[in-house]
C-alpha cells in the first residue's frame, strides 16, 4: 500500500514501511547522514540512529525525529531544511567533534572522511562545546588493520558489517554512555581473535577509527637499499580501482600506466601476480582432478583469499581437510621469485625484496605468516601494500599518473591470460578452472569461455557443468556470512557440491577492504568488475593452460602440476584456531 | 556463592542451566545473572564459555556484561555495599555517604578491600526514597545514613568478631 505524504511542500505516495530518508530520496532531497549506511546488495542495513545528525522536523511532533530509522505514515508532514532540524544536526556533528581528535592533516582519511565532509557541508566553523576526551590505546597488535578508538563516533556500521554480513562477530559496543566504544571481546588486541582481517569493517568505517596498517616507508625504504633487488607484483583487482585515486573512472583499465608508474616509482621488476593466476588455476584444477580420481574428500574450496582461510581456520577447524592447499596467487608469484627467478639471474634471494600490491589488507596479515616462507629469514612476500597504498606512493613520487604512456610488465612472471584477470571478480576463480578443466578432461576446445551463470553479485551462485560425462556440481560464494551457511551445510554432510569458490569480500577482490573507498557506492564495484572481464575479451589468450611463460615454468623448473616441487613451493598447509 | 565448590563444579552447574534452556540465546541475561551467582563475578574465561554455549560472538557477551552494572567482571568481598545515587538519595546526600564509605573501608567505589571482607559500588534508586540518603548491604536496606557514626556501626555487623 502507498502511502501519501509531504516534505518540504511536495507531496509524493511512497511504499509503506519507506524511511523518511528514502522517501525524500525519492524526489531529489537529500538528508545529511554519518551512522546510517545501506548496501543493498550486501544485505548490510546500519540505521541504528545513534548519530542523530538525519533529524527532521514533523508536524504535530515536539521532538525532531532521526530519518533514517522513522517510517513514513499517512499525511506526515516533513520539513527537512527547517532552522531548527539544520541547527540541531549543526549541533551534533559539533557534540561529535569536541570528544574527535582534531589531527585531520595527518590522519589516514584525511579528505576521505564522512566526518570530515560532513563538518564541511554543514557549514560548522567552530566547535561550541569544550569537554572532556576520550582517551584509548591504538591497537597495532596485527599485521593489518590499525584500530584508533578515539577516532570512533560509534555509529557501529564495522559492528553491522562484521556481525551480520560477515558473522565473524569480533566488534562490539562495550561500557556505557561517554565510555562507550566499539572494542573486540575482552579489549583483545584484534591480533589475538577470530578477526579475520576482511577490511571490511575499514571499508565501511567513516572516520579513520580503522585504517590499514600503513607500510608505505617500508616499501620507500627498500626501493632506496642498493643491496635490495626489489620486484613488485600487482593483483587483478588493482588496475581496475587505482584510476579512482586520479579521478578516473571506477573500472577504467589503467594496467599499462600502473607499470610505468611502478617503474617510475624505482621498482627493478615488475611482475603480474595473474600469472600466479593462472598458475594457481593449473594446480587446483589438478587437485580437484586427483581427488576425484582418488575418492578425495569433496567439495574443494578454493584457498586464493587469506580472509576465507583464517575464518575457516577458527570456525570451522573440523573441516580443514577440505580447502585447496594451494598457496594463494601472489604468495606462489613470492616463492616462485625467490626460488626459479632468482636462480635464472644468480642472485642471492635474501637480497630481493618482493613487495605485493593488493586490494586487500588480509594479504597483510597472510605474508606474515609462518607457513609461508621459506625459512625464518626467507618470507615468500616481503611487504604487502593495499591498492590506497600505492596511490599514496604515486602521489608523494608527483607522478602524473594520467599522462604515463602505457608499458608491459617484464618477462617471464608478467605473462598472463584473460582467465587470470577475472580472479579479481567474485566468480572469476571457478570461471578460469572451468575453461581449463573443460579442455584438459575432454581434450576439446571450449568455443564459449564466459560462464554469465557465475558472474554478478547474488550471495550464492550455482551451476550444473557437464564435462566427459560426469556433471560438475559448482557454487561461487562471496561474504564470509554466506560461506557460514554453506560450510554449516557441507559440515552436517547436506552438501553434494564438487567445487567451490569462496571470497570473503562482497563482489570478489574488487570490493576489497584495501580498494578506493566506496563511500557507499556499490555501482563502483559493478563497474570495477565489468571493467576485468573487458580486459579479458582483449587478451589473446583467455585460458591459463594457454600461458606460454606457465608451460615454459612447468616444463623448465616445477615439472608437473602437482607434482614434488609444486607441492613443496606452491601449496600450504592450516592451522585449527580458536573462535574468539 | 557456593563457596565449597569447585571450579569444575561451577562449570558443570552453569552447563546443566544452559541445557535447560529451550531459547538460548534470547537469554544471554539470565545465564549471566545465573553464572554471577555461580561464580560471584564474571571472568573472561566465564563470559568466553557462555558464548560458545550460547552460539554468539565473545564480543557480543562482553558488549551486554559491561553495559548492566550489575554484572560485576571483577572478583567481589564477602559482602556487597552498595550506595544509592538515584535522585532522592543524591539530592539529600549521597555523594558524602560514598566519601564517609571510602574513607572509611580506605577504597574507592568499585574496588575491594585488601582482606576481602567488603566491595563498594553504586546504584540507582532502589525505591526507599523516603530513607534517603540510603545504603544497603548484601541486599538489606540501611536509611539515613548522615553520620559516620551511624556508618561505622552498619559496617560493624559485617565484620568479624575478634
Amino acid at each position: 500500500m502507498d502511502i501519501q505524504l509531504t516534505i518540504n511542500d511536495i507531496s509524493l505516495k511512497v511504499p509503506e514501511g519507506m524511511s523518511i530518508l528514502d522517501a525524500a530520496r525519492t524526489i531529489n532531497i537529500d538528508i545529511p547522514t554519518l551512522c546510517y549506511l545501506k548496501l543493498n546488495e550486501m544485505h548490510y542495513n546500519n540505521n541504528i540512529a545513534s548519530c542523530r545528525v538525519c533529524v527532521v522536523e514533523i508536524e504535530g511532533r515536539r521532538n525532531l525525529a532521526s530519518s533514517c530509522s522513522t517510517p513514513v505514515s499517512s499525511g506526515m508532514v516533513v520539513r527537512t531544511d527547517s532552522l531548527r532540524a539544520i541547527q540541531a544536526r549543526r549541533a551534533m556533528v559539533e557534540l561529535l567533534l569536541s570528544d574527535h581528535p582534531k589531527s585531520c592533516l595527518t590522519c589516514a582519511k584525511n579528505q576521505d572522511c564522512d566526518l570530515q565532509s560532513l563538518a564541511s557541508e554543514l557549514g560548522v566553523r567552530h566547535i561550541s562545546y569544550e569537554g572532556e576526551e576520550s582517551e584509548f590505546e591504538i591497537d597495532k597488535s596485527s599485521s593489518s588493520i590499525v584500530r584508533d578508538p578515539n577516532k570512533c563516533i560509534r555509529c557501529r556500521r564495522c559492528e553491522t558489517m562484521c556481525n551480520e554480513v560477515q558473522t565473524v562477530g569480533v566488534y562490539s559496543a562495550v561500557g556505557r554512555g561517554f565510555e562507550t566504544v566499539v572494542k573486540t571481546a575482552f579489549d583483545l588486541p584484534l591480533s589475538q581473535t577470530a578477526c579475520t582481517f576482511c577490511g571490511q569493517c575499514i571499508a565501511v568505517c567513516p572516520t579513520g577509527a580503522l585504517t590499514e596498517l600503513d607500510q608505505v616507508d617500508k616499501v620507500w625504504k627498500a626501493l632506496n637499499d642498493p643491496d635490495q633487488f626489489v620486484v613488485v607484483q600487482t593483483a587483478p583487482a588493482v588496475r581496475v580501482a587505482l584510476g579512482e585515486g586520479f579521478g578516473l573512472e571506477p573500472g577504467t583499465i589503467v594496467t599499462g600506466k600502473m607499470v610505468a608508474a611502478l617503474r617510475r616509482l624505482g621498482f627493478d621488476r615488475v611482475f603480474d601476480t595473474d600469472f600466479a593466476a593462472d598458475l594457481t588455476i593449473m594446480e587446483e584444477a589438478t587437485e580437484l582432478v586427483h581427488r576425484i580420481q582418488h575418492g578425495g574428500r569433496l567439495p574443494l574450496l578454493t584457498s586464493c583469499c587469506p580472509a576465507w582461510v583464517k575464518f575457516f581456520e577458527h570456525q570451522f577447524p573440523d573441516l580443514l581437510d577440505i580447502p585447496s592447499t594451494c598457496k594463494s596467487p601472489h604468495e606462489m608469484l613470492g616463492v616462485l621469485i625467490k626460488s626459479y627467478y632468482a636462480r635464472t639471474l644468480g642472485i642471492d634471494p635474501k637480497s630481493i625484496t618482493v613487495v605485493s600490491v593488493m586490494p586487500c589488507v588480509a594479504k597483510k596479515y597472510e605474508a606474515a605468516r609462518p607457513e609461508l616462507s621459506q625459512g625464518a629469514e626467507t618470507a615468500d612476500v616481503d611487504i604487502v601494500i593495499t591498492t590506497r597504498e600505492l596511490i599514496r606512493m604515486i602521489r608523494e613520487a608527483s607522478i602524473h599518473f594520467d599522462h604515463l604512456k602505457e608499458q608491459e610488465f617484464d618477462h617471464p612472471l608478467g605473462e598472463s591470460t584473460g582467465a587470470s584477470v577475472i580472479f579479481g571478480a567474485t566468480g572469476g576463480v571457478l570461471e578460469a578452472a572451468l575453461r581449463t578443466a573443460y579442455e584438459v578432461l575432454t581434450g576439446e576446445t571450449l568455443e564459449k569461455v564466459e560462464f554469465e551463470v557465475l558472474r554478478g553479485m547474488d550471495g550464492l551462485k550455482e551451476a550444473v557443468i557437464p564435462i566427459s560425462g560426469r556433471d560438475y556440481r559448482a557454487a561461487v560464494i562471496h561474504g564470509l556470512g554466506n560461506a557460514r551457511t554453506v560450510l554449516e551445510k557441507i559440515r552436517a554432510g547436506e552438501s553434494n557440491y564438487d567445487v567451490i569458490e569462496i571470497m570473503a569480500c562482497p563482489g570478489g577482490c574488487i570490493g576489497g577492504g584495501g580498494q578506493p573507498y566506496h563511500h557507499g557506492n556499490l555501482e563502483i564495484l559493478s563497474e570495477r568488475a565489468q571493467g576485468l572481464y573487458r580486459e579479458d575479451r582483449a587478451k589473446p589468450l583467455r585460458k591459463s593452460h594457454e600461458n606460454p611463460a606457465i608451460i615454459g615454468l612447468y616444463k623448465d623448473y616445477l615439472g608437473e602440476p602437482y607434482g614434488e616441487r609444486a607441492h613443496k613451493l606452491l601449496h600450504t598447509s592450516y592451522v585449527a584456531r580458536k573462535k574468539i | 556463592m557456593c563457596d565449597s565448590a569447585s571450579p569444575n563444579q561451577f562449570a558443570q552447574k552453569l552447563d546443566s542451566y544452559i541445557d535447560s534452556l529451550t531459547h538460548k540465546k534470547e537469554n544471554l541475561i539470565g545465564v549471566l545473572h545465573y553464572a554471577q551467582e555461580i561464580y560471584g563475578y564474571l571472568p573472561d574465561n566465564v563470559q568466553w564459555h557462555i558464548a560458545q554455549r550460547l552460539d554468539i560472538p565473545s564480543a557480543t557477551v562482553y558488549g551486554v556484561v559491561s553495559f548492566y552494572s550489575f554484572f560485576t567482571m571483577i572478583p567481589r568481598g564477602e559482602h556487597v555495599v552498595n550506595v544509592c545515587t538515584g535522585t532522592a538519595c543524591f539530592v539529600r546526600g549521597a555523594e558524602k555517604l560514598k566519601e564517609e564509605l571510602e574513607n572509611q573501608l580506605k577504597i574507592k567505589a568499585g574496588e575491594t578491600t585488601p582482606d576481602n571482607l567488603f566491595t563498594l559500588e553504586t546504584l540507582r534508586c532502589v525505591g526507599a526514597c523516603g530513607l534517603a540518603p540510603v545504603m544497603i548491604v548484601d541486599g538489606e536496606v540501611h536509611g539515613r545514613m548522615h553520620e559516620a557514626q551511624d556508618i561505622n556501626e552498619v559496617l560493624a555487623k559485617y565484620r568479624p568478631e575478634s
